[in-house]
């Protein structure tokens, strides 16, 4: 049988490869033609603890993970304790044999409550507390449990390769999962073969290893298990030239097209991998007109890590004064000590882009983990009344164009611009159509650099009252425009005032800007929205729930529930009256977040009127499947459950 | 065109206290300012929050008077955004060294080319009078219901371990030599740390302008002894010439033992420089080999109708699997 959609899942301790193993898995996939969803849950730890990696293939677009695994590749004891229970009827669980009889009370990573609720269902089957006794309930369930000798395999590797360094052979466990994966699977070898060369391309001697072991591999499956797996994985041919892209990348990609050139930053997760990605490719390629011809040449993006995000928030705000596009990434604790800073850039009225990645919280909160729980504070960050642009991104390709918008939106209205982004598209891997960046253009509004046209000498009046709100910026070195930035309120030359009349001139100046960011800023750019214009039910949400949301979507209107949704995009200023207009009319409105008190649905309310009354959210750390949003919705369609879902899974 | 005294004021009000020693501060920046002859568009003065972090406003050249603590992080976003502009960071002992201590120190871990100047009056002004990371224990200015409970902070001795390149201080009303000071910190290369003894005549009825000048200190002919004596005149020298890991580590002892000098004979003068530890934007040079000529507050971005220069074809190409 062959199917168009399959759930593939790795586990293991941290640092034992399971990232590596998910990404030549999903790279062989994707090679093959087929479409790649690929997500990351891992503990806030650096060695030991449990993490897994989940792949979703098909030959169609796919947005979100399900929860049911249809194979699960093990070879650590722990993953096929924790993930037995999610491998569905017919699926595949493939394991160590030499682990079988392995006590559950041996494996230290597991917590107590997490052990008591397993034994408690192997002794409701009289099942001894062992990894054999957690695959015997698999098996009983209807799923093919399939016993992969790794080590006695790896030495037979060592033999006809002449490695005699178990540990060196041993580095090829998690990888040897992958291979018995597709063997099972009847994927073609050569794709494999082909993604593990790619991916050792700097060590050959590791490649070819690696590809002795996946002949070796194909041969014991097939040998042992000849076509005993019912599902078959195929390659889908396809001219369409595509790439896998992880959410962090794409955002430091994206920067340094966008102009960002400078990023401050202080380590956190899930934050700091974009940085770093800025950093490891700090000297940037430019085609620049010269002569009429464009000329290759280099450029670089500086980046720097400070002692903290106060810091970081700062010198980005310096460095913007001085005429660079800055930028800073950081999440939920570090936007915290942010706040202050956001508030000087907003009445100073400086271009600041910070890129919010959120998790768990409150406080540290599930450092590793998913949530949308920032909306209300990204809305309020920092005393006073001053303006500020937030836009959330609902995937990976928004995330790329939305940070040019980003930069566009802050320079032009001379204002800090939160980019909200979550740990789910951070740690998400997805293939795409190749993006064409000539779609993005910067734009950088009443910038000025060099010299002030037509005024060489006397102070400049920086923050000049104009009808728009937005007044001419010299970066600090521009001659004829030396004026002063402060915290305190401030005259047209930007020195102290504590005068009432020009308190409220400037006030209402600051302010004006966003009126204006709401007439300017196209409608697609606020808001997107899928699906039959009429429909049963109406979803409204906001980031990345989209992916989930969608997939839901199709799968109800392909049932006949007709379901549309409403995506967010620009959360300040308010897209009021499209919203109001979509939402008074909807028949039955359901807001799907990330977070316990449905933030967004809030917003609605107090910017519309329109009372949100359903709600399905989650808070668990762990992202929405599709198949959890189409449960749901399906119950509140038919009024079978209440007002509020709390959505539970994910392990 | 030469620039006069006046060029570099601002027609802002004024309105520290009279008597304040912050006056002798802005008479000496204003002074070194003109005599370097730097033009003042390419120049930022970049402050805290305090009755010191309203001295941008006084100069005429860009002025960035910021958060309270924050006057080193903004000033390295200014300076590393734009290495060719001049920046000074400025701010009393409350900001520097109370709420904005983590930066104090972590700048001299990055050593940009910038200079600090430090308004040190033990006091905090301008809440009216807390006492600041500077004063020592047991010291009752009139403002403090009780003595200080905290010790004091010994500036220099937390700039030198800091990794500070150039570490000094002045005396606020001694404004020729305070003058010549300021502009040794400017035309260092690397972090210059400047400490100046601020009388704060509002607040600190203890560390005065009489008493820095020999009130109740009598020489035998019954004159008064002034507190704070000149490095320079006694020979000391505190600048590294060498790439010798001994020599620096000897001059940084030399000044460690110097800081403990305070009181009736404080030392005020150059007390380290190192010129031989790279500036921050050397390392970034050095990694980066377009960022002195190019660099990120200069770079265009942008070419006709807003096409982006960079491009990241070559980027996107290595994440494709088919």
């Amino acid at each position: 049988m062959e199917r168009n959609d399959f759930s593939w899942m790795i586990g293991g301790a941290q640092g034992s490869g399971v990232d590596t193993s998910a990404i030549i898995f999903a790279k062989s996939a994707a090679q093959g033609g087929l479409r790649v969803y690929g997500n990351r849950e891992y503990y806030s730890n650096i060695k030991g603890e449990h993490s897994y990696f989940r792949v979703r293939l098909s030959k169609d677009q796919i947005r979100s993970h399900v929860d049911t695994v249809d194979m699960l590749a093990t070879f650590d004891d722990e993953t096929a304790v924790r993930h037995a229970w999610e491998v569905r009827k017919d699926g595949a669980i493939i394991y160590d044999p030499s682990l079988g009889s392995n006590p559950i009370e041996n494996i230290q990573t597991i917590e107590a409550n997490v052990e008591s609720r397993l034994y408690s269902k192997l002794d409701a089957n009289g099942l001894p507390h062992t990894v054999d006794g957690v695959l015997e309930i698999a098996r009983r369930n209807g799923v093919h449990i399939y016993a992969i000798p790794y080590l006695e395999l790896l030495k037979k590797v060592g033999e006809q390769v002449g490695e005699t360094s178990l540990s060196a052979l041993t580095k090829m466990t998690n990888v040897m999962a992958v291979a018995a994966s597709f063997a099972l699977l009847d994927y073609p070898q050569d794709e494999v073969i082909n993604a593990i060369r790619k991916q050792f391309k700097s060590k050959p001697k590791a490649a070819e290893m690696n590809v002795a072991m996946i002949a070796i591999t194909y041969d014991y499956v097939r040998e042992k298990y000849n076509g005993s797996f019912g599902y078959k994985l195929r390659t889908i041919p396809t001219t369409e030239k595509r790439i896998l892209l992880r959410g962090s990348t794409t955002i430091g990609m994206a920067k340094i097209l966008s102009g960002c050139r400078l990023q401050t930053y202080y380590p956190i997760t899930p934050a700091s991998d974009e940085s770093e990605y800025l950093e490891a490719h700090e000297n940037i390629d430019l085609e620049v007109m010269v002569d009429n011809e464009l000329k290759s040449m280099k450029g670089a993006v500086t980046v720097v890590q400070t002692e903290d995000e106060i810091a970081a928030v700062t010198m980005a705000i310096g460095g913007a004064l001085a005429g660079s596009r800055a930028s800073t990434s950081t999440s939920g604790p570090g936007f915290s000590l942010m706040a202050e800073g956001m508030g000087w850039a907003g009445i100073n009225e400086v271009p600041l882009v910070i890129t919010l990645y959120q998790r768990g919280g409150p406080s540290t909160g599930l450092p590793t983990r998913h949530e949308q729980g920032d909306l209300r504070f990204a809305l309020h960050t920092g005393h006073g009344d001053f303006p500020r642009i937030v836009l959330a991104s609902g995937d990976l390709e928004e995330m790329f164009f939305d940070v040019t918008r980003s930069f566009n939106y802050a320079e032009k209205y001379q204002l800090p611009v939160v980019h909200i982004v979550d740990k789910a598209m951070a740690n998400s891997d997805m293939t795409y159509k190749m993006f064409d960046p000539s779609l993005a253009k910067i734009e950088r509004g009443l910038l000025i650099k060099g010299a002030v046209p037509g005024h060489e000498d006397g102070p400049f009046d920086r923050f000049k009252e104009t009808a728009t709100g937005v007044s001419p910026r010299p970066a600090i070195g521009t001659k004829g425009g030396i004026y002063w930035n402060t915290g305190d309120e401030h005259d047209e030359k930007g020195h102290i005032s504590e005068d009432p009349l020009n308190r409220d001139m400037m006030m209402e100046k600051r302010m004006r800007k966003l009126d204006l960011a709401a007439e300017e800023i196209p409608l697609e750019e606020k808001v997107h929205f899928f699906g039959p214009k009429d429909a049963q039910i109406t979803l409204v949400s906001w980031g990345s729930t989209k992916g989930a949301i969608l997939d839901a979507m199709e799968a109800l209107n392909a049932e006949g529930l007709s379901v549309n949704f409403l995506q967010i995009r620009l959360v300040q200023p308010f897209p009021t009256d499209y919203v109001k207009d979509v939402l008074s009319h909807a028949k039955k409105v359901i807001d799907v977040e990330m977070n316990y008190s449905g933030q967004l649905g809030g917003v609605i309310r107090e910017m519309t009127c329109v009372p949100v009354e359903r709600y399905i959210v989650k808070y668990n750390g762990r992202p929405m499947s599709s198949e959890e949003i189409y449960d749901a919705v399906k119950k509140i369609a038919d009024g079978s459950a209440p007002n509020r879902i709390v959505l539970r899974n994910g392990a | 065109m030469a620039l006069k005294l006046t060029d570099l004021k601002s027609d802002f009000h004024n309105d520290w206290c009279p008597g304040c020693g912050d006056f002798g501060i802005l008479s000496a920046v204003q002074m070194a300012l003109a005599e370097m002859n730097i033009d003042p568009s390419r120049m930022a003065v970049v402050s805290g929050i305090g009755c010191s972090g309203k001295t941008p406003h006084f100069l005429n050249t860009y002025g960035v008077h910021t958060l309270h603590g924050r006057s080193l992080p903004f000033a390295t976003g200014v300076k590393l955004s734009n290495p060719n502009l001049e920046v000074i960071a400025c701010g009393g002992d409350g900001d520097g060294m109370g709420i904005g201590a983590g930066h104090f120190v972590n700048s001299g871990r990055r050593n940009v080319d910038m200079a600090y100047i430090v308004y040190d009056n033990g006091v905090y002004g301008l809440t009216k009078g807390q006492a600041s990371p500077t004063l020592k224990l047991g010291m009752k200015t009139k403002s403090l219901p009780l003595p200080n409970i905290n010790q004091g902070i010994n500036p220099l001795m937390l700039a030198l371990a800091a990794g500070y390149t150039f570490v000094a201080r002045g005396y606020a009303y001694d404004v020729r030599h305070l003058k010549d000071l300021i502009k040794k910190a400017v035309q260092h290369k690397g972090f210059a740390f400047l400490d100046v003894l601020q009388p704060c005549p509002t607040y600190n009825d203890i560390l005065t302008k009489e008493y820095w000048q020999g009130e109740g200190l009598l020489d035998a002919a019954g004159r008064p002894m002034p507190r704070t004596y000149k490095l320079d005149i006694t020979g000391y020298d505190g600048v590294v010439k060498t790439d010798d890991v001994g020599e620096m580590e000897e001059k940084i002892k030399q000044a460690m033992m110097k800081s403990f000098e305070f009181g009736d004979r404080t030392p005020i003068g150059v007390f380290y420089q190192n010129e031989r530890i790279p500036t921050y934007e050397e390392r970034l040079g050095a990694r980066m080999p377009t960022y002195r000529d190019n660099p990120p507050g200069e770079q265009e971005i942008a070419g006709q109708d807003g096409r982006p220069l960079a491009t990241v074809q070559k980027l996107l190409d290595e994440l494709r699997v088919n």
